[in-house]
C-alpha cells in the first residue's frame, strides 16, 4: 500500500492550508474578513494576491453579505468572521439571506459560502468575545454547521466546506488552535461533512463530544479505563446535518450518554441530542442522559471562574459516574 | 445616448406591464407592496442594463423584474402561490426574483439588498468580466447600516455597482424629512468619495439616462455611483396594511395622481412624436398579456410538501429531526 503523504500542522496552519490547496484548486475560491493579511493568511498573500484576498472594513454585516452575494454570482468565497461572537453583527446576513435565498427563490439560486469563525473561550477574552453559538444556526434550516475537534478534520472538512454548494458555518476552536498532528496533503485528506468519528471504541458508556471538549472526553475515557469503565468517545465533527445514525447506534450498544458541549445548556447541540436520542431511541436509555454544557451565565474575565463554565476530564467523569 | 424609437416602445412597455400588473393583483388577489406610481424609475433604470446584468431588488418586488423583461406568467403564479411560480410559491409578492433575468435576489430585510449587490460587483470584478450590478432600494434603506458599510465597501474596491434609491418619500408612514437629517440621499455619496446624482423619477427617458451614465462609469472600472430618483408611491404601504393615520395628505396624493403619472406623462411624450398606433397597439398587448398571466396563475397547481426540502439544500441531506412532514 502507498503510504499517502501527510506534514506535521497545527489545527489552525491546517485551516490555512486548507485554503491555500482550494484556492489553487479552484480559481472562484476568494479570501474576505479583518485584518487577514497579518493575522491568518499572511503566507497566502505569497501566492495571491488583492484580487483574492480581500482585507475588510469593520462592517461584519455586510462583508459577510458581500459574501454571500459573489457566491450568488459565481464565486465560493471563505468569510473569516474572526470571533464567533461578531456572528450576532452578522446574522442578518447569514440567516435572512444566506440561509433562505435557495429557499425563497424555489431553488433558482445556490449559496456556496463558508463563514469561518472561531470559538475564543478560556482565553480571559470576557462576555462579548468568548460565545460558542453553534445552537443559533444549528437553529437555523438552510446552513450546515461544522465543528472540527483535530487539524486533519479541520482541514478536511474546511475543504469540503468549500466545495459544497450551500452555506456552511465554519466553528474553529481556538482550544485546538495549537495542537500538532500529521495532516494528509491534497485532495486524500477530504472529510465529507455529516459523519461524526468515532474516536476511542467502548461498551459501557457512549460519549459525544462536540469541538474542543474532545481532548477532555478522551482524557476520561482513560481514566474511566483504570476503573474497568469502556467508554465510546464520538467527535461530532458535524453539527448539521448530525450524524444520528452514529450515535444511536453506538447507545444501543452502551445503552447510556454523556453529552460534552461547551454552548450554553439551554437548547445546547447536547439538548438536541438528547432529545433525537430520547425521541428515537428511548428503549436503548438504561440510564438518564447527561449534558456537560457551560451553565446559563455568560463567561467572566477572571480565568479562575472562566474554565470552571467548560467541558473538563473531571466534568465529564463526574457525569459518568452519576449513571454508570 | 438617446434611446431609439424600438427602445422607447421597450421602456413604455415595461413600465405598463408594472402598471396593469398591479391593477390586477388588486382586482384578484390584493396582497402586496406595489410600485404603482414608481414604474418611470423602475423600467427607466432596468433599461440601461444587459440582460447579463445582476439586479437585487426590494420587498416592493414586482416591479424589478417585469422591468427587467422577465415574462410576466411565473410572476403572477407566484404571486398566488402556485407551483408554476417563478420561485415555486416559496416566495411570494416580497421576492420576485427570476435569476434568467439576472436577478439575484429580492430582500424584504429592508437594506438587505445592498450587500448582495456589492458582492456580485466584487464577483464580477474578481472573474474579470464586463457586468455591472445594481441595487435597488428604498429612501427607508438609507438609514441600514447595510446602506453606509456597502457602498463604503465599493467605494474603496471601486466596484461596478449602481446604487439606485428610489426615494418615495416614505418609509413605511415617515417622511423622508423626519428620517433623514439631511434629506437629499444622493448627497451621502460625497461622505463615500464617490459620485451621487439625482433624478426625477417620474421621467423615464431622465432616469434612464442618468442611469446608463453610471453603468457605462461601472464598466469601464471607473467605480460605483449613487443614484438618487425622487418618486412617488400612489398606493399604501401594503394592500394588506391599515394605515389608521393621515402621514401625507390626500392633496398631495391627488397631485401626484393627476399630474405626475409617469405612464401618462410618457405616453403623452410619445403621442407627441407620433407614434399613437403603437402606443395603442402596446396597451392591447399588456391588457391581453395581464389576463392572459392571471389565468395562468389561477389554473396552475398549489405546491407539495415535498418542495420545502426539496429547495432547502443543494445536495439533499437528513437533518436532525426535521425531514418528516408534520403529521
Amino acid at each position: 500500500m502507498i503510504r499517502n503523504s501527510t506534514q506535521k500542522l497545527s489545527y489552525l496552519q491546517a485551516i490555512v492550508e486548507a485554503q491555500r490547496e482550494e484556492m489553487r484548486r479552484d480559481e472562484r475560491v476568494i479570501l474576505m474578513g479583518e485584518d487577514i493579511a497579518v493575522y491568518g493568511a499572511q503566507s497566502l498573500f505569497d501566492e495571491f494576491d488583492e484580487t483574492r484576498l480581500r482585507n475588510t472594513p469593520i462592517s461584519e454585516n455586510s462583508f459577510v453579505g458581500v459574501g454571500v452575494g459573489a457566491a450568488l454570482t459565481g464565486l465560493r468565497p471563505i468569510v473569516d468572521l474572526t470571533i464567533a461572537s461578531f456572528c450576532y453583527l452578522a446574522s442578518d446576513q447569514i440567516i435572512n439571506q444566506a440561509a433562505k435565498l435557495r429557499f425563497m427563490t424555489g431553488a433558482q439560486l445556490k449559496v456556496p459560502l463558508v463563514v469561518r469563525t472561531s470559538t475564543f473561550y478560556n482565553n480571559r477574552t470576557a462576555a462579548q468575545h468568548a460565545d460558542r453559538p453553534y445552537p443559533l444556526f444549528m437553529n437555523t434550516p438552510g446552513l450546515k454547521v461544522l465543528a472540527p475537534a483535530n487539524a486533519t478534520d479541520a482541514k478536511g472538512l474546511l475543504k469540503s466546506a468549500v466545495r459544497d454548494d450551500d452555506p456552511v458555518i465554519f466553528f474553529e476552536d481556538i482550544n485546538l488552535w495549537g495542537k500538532k498532528e500529521e495532516v494528509p496533503v491534497g485532495d486524500d485528506g477530504l472529510i465529507p461533512i455529516g459523519k461524526a468519528s468515532i474516536v476511542r471504541e467502548g461498551s459501557d458508556v457512549t460519549i459525544v463530544s462536540i469541538a474542543g471538549c474532545l481532548p477532555h472526553a478522551k482524557s476520561a475515557a482513560v481514566a474511566l479505563e483504570k476503573d474497568g469503565i469502556n467508554a465510546e468517545v464520538i467527535d461530532l465533527r458535524t453539527i448539521v446535518p448530525m450524524d444520528k445514525e452514529t450515535i444511536i447506534s453506538s447507545v444501543a450498544k452502551t445503552g447510556s450518554l454523556v453529552i460534552a458541549d461547551n454552548s450554553h445548556k439551554v437548547g445546547s447541540v447536547a439538548s438536541e441530542i438528547a432529545a433525537v436520542v430520547s425521541e428515537e431511541a428511548f428503549e436503548s436509555l438504561c440510564k438518564p442522559i447527561q449534558r456537560v454544557c457551560a451553565p446559563q451565565v455568560h463567561v467572566p474575565y477572571s480565568a479562575a471562574l472562566e474554565k470552571k463554565l467548560f467541558a473538563s476530564k473531571e466534568r465529564i467523569l463526574n457525569a459518568v459516574y452519576k449513571i454508570v | 445616448m438617446q434611446l431609439d424609437r424600438d427602445q422607447q416602445l421597450k421602456l413604455f412597455t415595461r413600465m405598463l406591464r408594472i402598471r396593469k400588473f398591479e391593477e390586477a393583483l388588486i382586482a384578484h388577489n390584493p396582497v402586496g407592496h406595489l410600485s404603482i406610481g414608481q414604474e418611470g424609475t423602475i423600467a427607466g433604470a432596468c433599461m440601461a442594463l444587459r440582460d447579463d446584468d445582476f439586479v437585487t431588488g426590494t420587498h416592493r418586488s414586482h416591479g424589478h423584474p417585469i422591468g427587467k423583461g422577465a415574462d410576466i406568467n411565473p410572476l403572477m403564479a407566484e404571486i398566488f402561490g402556485k407551483r408554476t411560480g417563478i420561485c415555486k410559491g416559496l416566495g411570494g409578492s416580497m421576492h420576485l426574483t427570476d435569476t434568467s433575468m439576472g436577478l439575484i435576489g429580492e430582500s424584504a430585510i429592508v437594506g438587505g439588498g445592498l450587500p448582495l449587490a456589492t458582492g456580485a460587483g466584487l464577483s464580477i470584478q474578481v472573474r474579470g468580466a464586463d457586468q455591472v450590478s445594481l441595487c435597488f432600494f428604498g429612501d427607508g434603506a438609507t438609514n441600514q447600516g447595510t446602506f453606509g458599510e456597502s457602498v463604503n465597501m465599493a467605494a474603496i474596491w471601486k466596484l461596478p455597482v449602481i446604487y439606485f434609491c428610489e426615494n418615495n418619500g416614505y418609509a413605511v408612514t415617515t417622511s423622508v424629512e423626519k428620517s433623514h437629517g439631511q434629506p437629499d440621499i444622493y448627497r451621502r455619496a460625497d461622505g463615500y468619495g464617490i459620485p451621487g446624482v439625482v433624478v426625477d423619477g417620474q421621467d423615464a427617458e431622465a432616469v434612464h439616462a442618468v442611469t446608463l451614465e453610471a453603468v457605462n462609469r461601472a464598466r469601464s472600472g471607473e467605480g460605483p455611483t449613487l443614484i438618487e430618483a425622487k418618486t412617488y408611491r400612489f398606493d399604501e404601504h401594503s394592500n394588506r396594511l391599515a394605515i389608521p393615520i393621515e402621514y401625507r395628505s390626500k392633496e398631495e396624493v391627488e397631485h401626484y395622481r393627476n399630474e405626475r403619472d409617469p405612464i401618462t406623462l410618457y405616453r403623452n411624450v410619445l403621442l407627441s412624436r407620433d407614434l399613437r398606433v403603437d402606443v395603442e397597439r402596446i396597451e392591447e398587448q399588456v391588457n391581453n398579456a395581464v389576463d392572459e398571466a392571471v389565468e395562468f396563475a389561477k389554473q396552475s397547481p398549489e405546491p407539495e410538501m415535498s418542495d420545502l426540502w426539496d429547495c432547502l439544500f443543494s445536495n439533499p441531506i437528513a437533518p436532525a429531526g426535521d425531514k418528516g412532514l408534520p403529521e
